[in-house]
């Protein structure tokens, strides 16, 4: 549900000229809702960035986020955190 | 990837017959600055709050929909899971609010040049809603607002 609250939300402040990524943690959720960037994580939920007190991993998940920031688009683009 | 079968029996009930909703068209606005000098702004769906100065988010039918907005400078520690659903185990969110609001891995990749800087605020709010409509009529105008006054380059979204 959180996955799609804040694609709409990202949509919105997209639309207002804002460029935005989400992370997703249901990748089909993603797909359905073409929001503009999300990244789909391999993370169980309340797990979007991955584990806690993990500040590697964690940072590693928030510059994939940031990467899609620099796509040329248009969207949707969903892209898959690999694994590392 | 997180997967329906953690969640407790009414939901995985529910999910198969929720419609989920789909975008009619995709916006898309481009990043106005190169990275390393963007104001990035952190938007969580935990319902993080400060207990004793914001008002808790409540359930109710079709959830919540208002937001907080908190000051980047707020201590992690002090922010309470105010999200309504009992979906997902917070143990690990309340041992680490970075994995619903990463304000630390931020200014750590701020620090390192990476990003120009944090923007002031956050934007919290209570994902768990079944009819978003309202939510998205009512209170995504006061978000874009806030991003705005905030003068923010880019937002990044963090579901639980």
């Amino acid at each position: 549900m959180c996955t799609q609250s804040v694609g709409l939300l990202a949509a919105e402040v997209e639309k207002a000229g804002i460029p935005t990524a989400c992370i997703a943690l249901v990748r089909s959720v993603a797909e359905t809702l073409r929001a503009p960037r999300m990244l789909a994580v391999p993370f169980r939920f309340g797990h979007a960035l991955g584990q806690p007190n993990d500040a590697d991993g964690q940072r590693a998940v928030l510059r994939a986020l940031l990467g899609l920031l620099a796509s040329p688009g248009p969207g949707p683009v969903l892209v898959d955190y690999g694994p590392r | 990837m997180a997967s329906w079968s953690e969640l407790p029996l009414k939901y995985r009930l529910l999910i198969g017959f929720y419609r989920w909703r789909t975008l009619t068209s995709t916006p898309w606005a481009k990043l106005a600055v190169p990275l390393r000098e963007a104001r990035v702004a952190l938007v969580t769906s935990a319902g993080l709050y400060r207990p004793g100065i914001d008002r808790d988010f409540g359930g109710g039918d079709g959830g919540d929909i208002t937001m907080r907005l908190l000051p980047s400078d707020t201590p992690l520690g002090s922010l309470v899971v105010g999200q309504s659903s009992d979906a997902f185990d917070r143990t690990d969110v309340e041992r680490d609010m970075n994995l619903a609001l990463p304000l630390d891995r931020l200014r750590e990749l701020q620090a390192l040049g990476e990003v120009g800087s944090v923007a002031p605020r956050v934007v919290s709010f209570n994902g768990s809603m079944l009819a978003p409509g309202r939510f998205v009529r009512d209170t995504a105008p006061q978000v874009v607002e806030a991003l705005r006054a905030d003068l923010v380059h880019a937002a990044l979204f963090v579901p639980v």
